[in-house]
């Protein structure tokens, strides 16, 4: 297992680790399909940049080496917005969760799903607040234990990947953690799609899910996990009834539509006779 | 080259920015700032800027901070609602010294209240709307052309020290047209500073001056940006109260150590006044003409307006007011900035307030009538 | 000298852009100061709009109206509301075609006021065949009855200020408003 990670190391901040994830996350295999996809993709690494907001997994882009802007809980597709309008060369990748994106920052995916700005966007969903110790979460499963859900989750779960599809995105996903390969090329779909990419990777948090729904180790957590799995194309053939507590895994969008920083491009050299600057702040006249 | 302008404070704000190097403007349509946010959305593409309209004001903060981080001069808009909306992440650029520009066009508050009236009721949400300490800069023109030019200063100010910097105007400046005469020649233009990239480079380190020179993104830095109390490496480290303690002292310190050069102010007849006023913003427009008229009855009055409310110019007040026997503040809203001027003089003068709300310009017969009562009491 | 001008009417006549033409023909091409600021509520047709504008050949500090020289009414509602701040021996311009000044004769009367009736409204419709340009007949009216600002600095302030095409009309109207009065 080390010897296999150990091929990524390269791309990682090494005087930052260890870093803070509990046993049995699945963060760093998605750091790991991450890493992976970005080589498939071919992908400069010298032209990541990587934000993030707050919780568990908004903490990857600091273990990688890259420009990261690690904001603050809920905003970090307003900052990454900002950053890839000012400098559009910038591939820019954020990473997220499940608290982050669709409760907090709820608003601003919609928002930036519909304005389909060229962002890559990877939520990593354990459908649980595990920073602040096993809060319920608005991917939460109907029924499910958390600290703030005693007696039970009485709330119905966003299906986080159709939301963004609805909301105009380029290109959205969901995977699970048990379904590596499938996530890294749908990681490498995500980053080569121009526009919006979402892919949403339903992960294990055995510290504050499992521990709390009977689920005792990873290894369960995963079984459970692997055995609820639907490819979406079955699923498109099997009733509500059937689909219940089923992860639906597959790609619920992926087309072609006009990108952001492409129009505003445009926009500038139809007014400008030019395209549009990068880093003016450092120039003297204007 | 000199140019001639009839037009609007709030248009006099967006071609300030434009000639400061903005050119990023992410915002929230809010009344009575729009008219920023519908200039800069037209002329921004004619210089090969980029105009975003967001979600809301919590998003165009965001925005901004992160087209800063890209190497970009950028700026929001806003009023009274929306400035509270975007306290977080101004903390988060406080955090991590990202300048930026805070256009805050103050109308009736709290609440909804008054949207196409004017106020003063956000200078305290200007010093102390976002959680913890730290020590903003803010200026607030009285004349639609001390707008175009603190819009260019107010840019200035945030590259000199790396610090989010608040424009506080309101409804009258920002909708009020007058002559706006620009010289080209009295445009000053201070650069971001691009660091070395050195095998021991530093993004956060602790320098004399306390403001060390900002990267951009995809400059080959590969900093780590965080809201997070962070080392000199720009690293997470939470635990340490002494890291805690160097780096919020650092940025307190960048901006109060300089307290002396960032603050202005302007002042005339101070030398043998008894009373002397103090206002900043557009009641000042009010108290000049008052102080001219009452002079004329004899009458020795001064009048002090405050260019930087933030940092508050402690040491040119008392210098100012040191012989005055009343000073009298004046500002649209229930005291905000008195309490600032009767902490720093009231061990050796009377602090006076003469507050209006409601949406009105306080009269020149009004204040006249204020420093009656004042000198009579 | 300070005179002071205020116009009112309803959301929709113009009333802003009257005042703005008046305080550009002024300030950049009379070579004087002039202030304008207005006042408006959230109905952005039909409600009351107010727009003031002060000039004077020095450095204008206190931006409103403080002792108001004239007074131009472009609605019945807001000359009964506005009229009580003019000044003794003041001006009163209204058109005729939308307010009636017998509502408000006690305080001419009382006051000494010096009354214009200018049909703008009628004669945009009649003359230039758009009730659009009322705004600009009143201001040719203004030109002509205050003298506060030239008749060139005024065209030049119209040109500068009405969208591009719609230029001859404009000047046409402004013309119409200069020959409406004595």
């Amino acid at each position: 297992m080390a010897e296999k990670n150990s091929k990524y190391l390269s791309y990682m901040r090494e005087e930052r680790l260890p870093h803070i994830f509990c046993p049995g996350c699945s963060n760093g295999s998605v750091m790991s399909a991450f890493l992976e996809a970005m080589e498939k993709a071919e992908m400069d690494f010298d032209n990541i940049a990587m934000v993030s907001g707050i919780g568990c997994s908004s903490r990857i882009p600091g273990y990688i080496k890259c420009d990261s802007l690690h904001t603050t809980h809920g905003r970090a597709l307003t900052f990454a917005t900002g950053l890839k309008i000012a400098n559009k060369g910038l591939d820019v990748v954020v990473f997220s969760g499940d608290g982050d994106a669709a409760s907090i920052g709820g608003n601003h995916l919609i928002h930036a799903a519909r304005r389909n700005l060229d962002l890559t966007v990877i939520c990593i969903n354990n459908n649980i607040y595990g920073m602040t110790g096993g809060q319920v979460s608005p991917t939460s499963p109907k029924g499910i234990v958390a600290t703030t859900a005693p007696y039970g989750n009485y709330d119905t779960p966003f299906n986080l990947a159709e939301v963004v599809a609805a909301a105009g995105a380029s290109y959205s996903a969901r995977w699970t953690i048990t379904e590596m390969e499938n996530l890294v090329l749908s990681i490498k779909a995500a980053l080569k799609t121009p526009g919006f990419s979402f892919v949403e990777v339903v992960s294990l948090c055995p510290t504050y899910f499992g521990r709390k729904n009977k689920l005792r180790t990873p290894t369960a957590m995963a079984a459970v996990m692997r055995a609820n799995t639907v490819f979406k194309s079955a699923a498109d053939r099997m009733s509500e009834k059937e689909l219940k507590d089923k992860i639906v895994v597959g790609e619920f969008a992926n087309k072609h539509r006009d990108e952001l920083s492409d129009v505003l491009e445009k926009f500038s050299v139809e007014n400008s006779g030019d395209k549009t600057v990068v880093n003016s702040a450092y120039e003297t006249e204007f | 080259m000199a140019e001639e302008f009839f037009i609007q404070g709030n248009e006099a704000c967006a071609k300030g920015a434009i000639a400061a190097g903005c050119r990023f403007f992410a915002g929230y349509p809010i009344t009575p700032s729009t008219e920023i946010a519908e200039t800069l959305a037209k002329d921004l593409p004619k210089v090969g800027g980029s105009f975003v309209q967001m979600e809301d004001e919590i998003a165009s903060m965001g925005a901004i901070i992160g087209a800063s981080w890209g190497g970009t001069k950028a700026m929001t808009a806003t009023s009274g609602p929306g400035l509270s909306l975007m306290q977080e992440n101004i903390g988060y650029a406080f955090m991590t010294e990202t300048p930026l520009v805070i256009v805050d066009v103050q109308r009736g508050s709290p609440s909804t209240a008054q949207p196409t009236m004017g106020a003063q009721g956000d200078m305290m949400q200007a010093r102390w709307g976002s959680h913890g300490d730290y020590e903003p800069i803010a200026l607030s023109p009285s004349s639609v052309e001390e707008f175009f030019y603190f819009t260019i200063k107010a840019f200035n100010l945030a590259e000199e020290y790396r610090v989010p910097v608040f424009l506080m105007t309101d409804e009258t400046m920002g909708h009020m047209r007058e002559k706006m005469h620009i010289d080209e020649s009295k445009i000053n233009i201070v650069p971001r500073k691009r660091p070395e990239l050195t095998d021991d480079y530093l993004p956060y380190k602790y320098v004399e001056d306390g403001t060390t020179p900002m990267p951009a993104f995809g400059d080959g830095f590969n900093i780590h940006v965080t809201g997070l109390t962070h080392d000199e490496r720009g690293y997470p480290d939470t635990n340490d109260p002494d890291a805690h303690d160097r780096l919020v002292q650092r940025l307190c310190n960048k901006v109060l150590n300089n307290r002396d050069k960032i603050s202005s102010v302007f002042s005339q007849f101070c030398d043998d006044a008894d009373t002397i006023i103090i206002s900043y913003g557009s009641p000042t427009r009010a108290v000049i003409e008052a102080v001219l008229k009452i002079r004329k009855e004899g009458k020795k009055v001064g009048y002090i307006k405050i260019d930087t409310p933030w940092p508050f110019p402690e040491k040119q007040i008392l210098e100012l007011t040191e012989g005055a026997k009343h000073v009298i503040v004046v500002e649209m809203n229930l005291g905000q900035m008195y309490y600032e001027v009767d902490r720093l003089l009231k061990l050796q003068t009377r602090v006076h307030f003469m507050g209006k709300i409601g949406g009105l310009l306080p009269t020149p017969d009004e204040i006249i009538s204020g420093i009656k009562r004042a000198e009579g009491e | 000298m300070r005179t002071e001008i205020r116009i009112c009417g309803f959301g929709g006549q113009g009333i802003i852009l009257a005042g703005i033409i008046l305080g550009k023909a002024a300030s950049l091409f009379d070579g004087n100061e002039a202030v304008q600021t207005q006042s408006y509520g959230p109905e952005a047709r039909g409600g009351a709009s107010k727009c003031e504008v002060v000039i004077d050949n020095k450095l204008i500090e206190y931006p409103k109206v403080q002792s108001l020289d004239v007074l131009v009414a472009m609605s019945n509602e807001a000359l009964i509301k506005y009229i009580v701040d003019l000044k003794d021996n003041g001006t009163l311009i209204v058109d005729p075609g939308t307010t009636d000044v017998e509502d408000v004769r006690d305080f001419i009367e009382e006051h000494n006021i010096e009354v214009y009736e200018a049909p703008a409204t009628k004669t945009a419709m009649e003359d230039i065949g758009l009730k659009i340009v009322a705004n600009i007949v009143m201001v040719g009216v203004i030109t002509k009855i205050t003298k506060i600002i030239s008749k060139e600095a005024v065209i030049k302030a119209v040109e500068d200020s009405v969208p591009k095409g719609t230029e001859k009309k404009n000047i046409q109207a402004l013309e119409a408003g200069f020959d409406l009065v004595e």
